[in-house]
């Protein structure tokens, strides 16, 4: 019995890898210049602003919630920003920290509405994803702003030998996230809480403040990526991160955290990133329309779920292992 | 009553995985009767109930009703054939006005329309054959609880039923809404339906039962007319068996150190709770299903809050906010439900064995692993946790190994006192007796229990004394030598 659910849990961690692989190898073979140092460091640059969020994504549906607010959170970082540099003449380090700040402070706030007044991760979320859009439209009167000090564009456009600049940002966010995640008592706390809050709860967990954090934490960490991706375009715009949100969570459920919470790990949560990348720009590359694109990660975000559901369900028809010893 | 009998089940037997809930039952219910059932929490017969109305299929035998034999009956045949459940939990949607609640599924057409006058008369009929005065207009939300009952039972009887089973009716009334509801039983006995009634209370029992059949471990023990027994022959029926010697001997040291003391505990459905626990020693509470014995668990550890009253541990009067304040006032609470309230399924022993002991095995929040591994395995020795290792998930464990698992997370957190809801529920009998000995084993060493059991033998053989609890209240006090089964089933259900 146990020998038989590790291997089910072997192939289901790997699954994803040998996905990985298949759009890898599918997308060569159509497109020679697929496969080149080139092109996959340019697959990691496009990646890296899904990839730091989805960090923070990944702690929110481990608990059992969901962040729909973090597109929202990137435009109104760009936009606090941009205002705090170019029209209030704040210096930029500053005025990143600011935005951080306050950024997390929003994080905050959702996660004391989900903690406390218990209301719906999806409800809590869904109106900040409007309050903060509306905060980035107001604060811009809806245009872009631009006129940055020279070198601003360094984290976003430059390099370290020959990898991108947000890329290195990506890693070490995702090695952050591990040691959270598996080193730290905190990830332990959050898997136990999306398994069964309650029992956590009876273990002395405090469960408030876990669920307080992990919010703080994805606003966090979409504030860095809207801070990496306004350095990279040189000017702020309240469109940046339109969709950025669906994005990260068809990242983070494909690479096999339960919508459901308490499952998933770091690596999954890479790999599913690299899919979403190695899909982008293979379509990209095979010139399908934007159009066809989203229908394409509609559907990729509806198996990925299902595929967590019905694993669920299975789960939970076969009979309960052996009871008596 | 005529001695034509309405129900006949032969040889029903129904078996779960492990346990056999009904083991091979026949029983005739006549008709015009009222047939009691009792028995002890656990001895089958919700089971018993739910497959005469066809919610459980039974794994062998036949129902007979109405000399129709069915091998597997459905909900809706057994409906069909006149069976009504009035189950403790109502189904009643409160929203709904009483007429709405009584044809919910079942209207009464004309045409397209609903027949509203026609089901209001209907309504107001049965309510006239039960001699009862509620409007039919009126809201269930604004009925009382015993309001809401005759409704179920009106809402039977709209439906032609013939066979009412009642699960513990008298529970949520007060004395003259339970005088009120045996009129209505009584009416309805003289126009020829059948009663099954399920009560703890065994005063019920003598006072409206034409018979009595006693159940116990799933099997029926016998059917004796009600005028032929008497309250200590039931008692000592229902509770049979003889007490084994499985229970390890523990010599309980007279001391005086009180750990915890509790002083007009009220809240949470208890009222004016009063005891002591001393160090060594374990504490029976004994009680029906819903006498609030797992409330009282809950208030000490903080899950819910006292209205009023004290807590004290250890002679230092605690607060208990939330289950953090009961765990750093050295109280561990072993839950009922342990895969709900208990373990962390879908982690591992490891994870679970050290969840609450992390903060103090770490540095900014880096868990130190080497320190957690070593505490990992001193408890899994100690409480002897069978699996080929710590990173085995708790879901592929046992019971009897789960609740050690349960057990090993609370003991690394050096509590004083050990509150056990219900320690065996789910065990089998080899787990159930190391579960015992390990703890003797730890009121040796000087921790203090409270053991809440619904096993009569479990709460006798371990305990060192036992309080009693009955309807929210602590009506009875033992010392060991004093305590036998009959003496605790008087208090728990006399009044």
């Amino acid at each position: 019995m146990a020998l038989k659910v590790n291997v089910g849990e072997k192939i289901k961690k790997y699954i994803i890898v040998i996905v990985l692989f298949a759009l890898v190898a599918f997308f060569s073979i159509l497109t020679p210049s697929f496969l080149t140092v080139d092109n996959l460091l340019t697959i990691a640059r496009q990646v890296s602003m899904t990839g730091i969020a989805a960090v923070g994504m990944m702690f929110v549906l481990l608990i059992g919630g969901i962040d729909l607010s973090i597109g929202s959170q990137v435009a109104f970082v760009n936009i606090l920003c941009a205002f705090l540099i170019i029209n209030a003449g704040v210096p930029v380090v500053p005025a990143i920290l600011i935005c951080l700040a306050v950024s997390t402070a929003t994080g905050l706030l959702m996660g004391t509405m989900v903690a406390v007044i218990r209301i719906p991760a999806f409800i809590a979320t869904l109106s900040f994803m409007n309050i903060l859009k509306g905060a980035a439209l107001s604060i811009s009167s809806g245009l872009p702003i631009y006129g940055f000090p020279e070198g601003f564009n360094m984290v976003g456009q430059g390099y370290i030998g020959i990898v991108p600049i947000p890329v290195i940002i990506m890693v070490v966010v995702f090695i952050a996230g591990a040691f959270i995640l598996n080193k730290s008592y905190l990830g332990r706390y959050f898997y136990a809480v999306g398994g069964n809050e309650e029992a956590a709860r009876l273990s002395g967990i405090n469960v408030r403040m876990v669920i307080q954090l992990v919010f703080s934490l994805s606003a966090f960490f979409a504030a860095v990526s809207g801070l990496v991706t306004l350095s990279r375009l040189n000017s702020g715009s309240p469109q940046t991160g339109d969709g950025f949100e669906f994005d990260v969570i068809t990242a983070v459920v494909l690479g096999g955290v339960s919508i459901s919470g308490g499952s998933g790990t770091m690596l999954g949560t890479v790999v599913g990133v690299l899919i979403m990348g190695v899909l982008s720009n293979g379509l990209i590359m095979l010139n399908t329309s934007e159009y066809m694109q989203l229908i394409i990660k509609g559907i990729v975000l509806a198996l990925a779920v299902g595929i967590d559901c019905v694993q669920r369900n299975r789960v939970k028809v076969k009979p309960s292992a052996k009871e008596a010893e | 009553m005529s001695n034509r009998a309405i129900i006949q089940l032969s040889h029903i037997t129904k078996q779960y995985p492990g346990v056999v809930a009904l083991d091979d039952i026949s029983l005739e219910i006549r008709e015009g009767e009222i047939l009691a059932l009792a028995g002890e929490n656990g001895a089958g017969k919700s089971t018993l109930i739910k497959t005469i109305a066809g919610a459980i299929t039974p794994s062998s035998g036949t129902i007979g009703i109405n000399n129709r034999e069915y091998g597997s009956l459905s909900p809706a045949q057994a409906r069909e054939a006149g069976v009504s459940v009035i189950y403790q939990e109502f189904n009643l949607v409160n929203e709904l006005s009483v007429t709405d609640n009584i044809f919910l599924g079942e209207y009464k057409m004309k045409g397209l329309v609903l027949d509203k006058k026609a089901m209001r008369r209907k309504t107001e009929e049965v309510f006239r054959q039960l001699d009862i005065h509620i409007s039919p207009d009126t809201l269930v939300k604004d009925l009382s609880v015993a309001y809401q009952q005759m409704v179920e039972i009106a809402k039977a009887i709209a439906k032609n039923a013939k066979i009412l089973i009642m699960d513990e009716p008298s529970a949520p009334l007060t004395g003259q809404e339970v005088e009120n509801m045996f009129r209505v039983v009584s009416t309805l006995k003289k126009a020829g339906v059948t009663f099954i009634y399920i009560t703890h209370r065994l005063e019920e029992i003598f006072r409206i039962s034409d018979r009595i059949a006693v159940m116990r471990d799933g099997k029926l023990i016998t059917v004796r007319n009600t005028k032929d027994i008497n309250e200590d022959e039931l008692v000592r029926l229902m509770i049979g068996r003889e007490l084994t010697g499985t229970y390890p001997k523990h010599e309980m040291k007279e001391t005086d150190d009180i750990v915890l003391k509790i002083d007009g505990l009220t809240g949470n459905g208890l009222k004016d709770i009063s005891l002591e626990v001393r160090k060594g020693e374990i504490l029976g509470i004994g009680g029906l299903v819903g006498a609030g014995r797992t409330e009282l668990a809950e208030m000490l550890f903080g899950i819910v809050h006292p209205e009023r009253g004290s807590i004290a541990v250890n002679g230092k009067p605690v607060s208990i906010q939330k289950p953090l304040d009961a765990i750093r006032s050295g109280i561990a609470l072993v839950p009922e439900d342990r895969k709900r309230h208990g373990a962390l399924l879908h982690l591992s022993i490891q994870q679970n064995i050290s969840i609450p002991s992390l903060p103090g095995l770490s540095k900014m929040t880096f868990i130190h692993s080497g320190r957690e591994q070593k505490l990992v395995d001193q408890y899994m020795k100690a409480l002897r946790i069978k699996a080929p290792d710590s990173r085995q998930l708790v879901k592929n464990l046992s019971g009897g190994n789960q609740q050690k698992v349960v057990l090993a997370k609370w003991l690394a957190m050096e509590p004083d006192l050990i509150l056990f809801d219900e320690p065996t529920r789910g065990i089998d009998i080899g787990a159930k007796f190391e579960i015992y000995q390990i703890m003797t084993e730890l009121v040796k060493k000087g921790k203090a229990i409270i053991m809440i059991s619904s096993e009569m033998p479990e709460l006798i053989g371990m305990s060192d004394r036992i309080v009693i609890l009955r309807n929210g209240r602590l009506t009875g006090y033992l010392k060991k030598g004093e305590f036998d089964q009959e003496q605790i089933m008087r208090y728990a259900s006399l009044s």
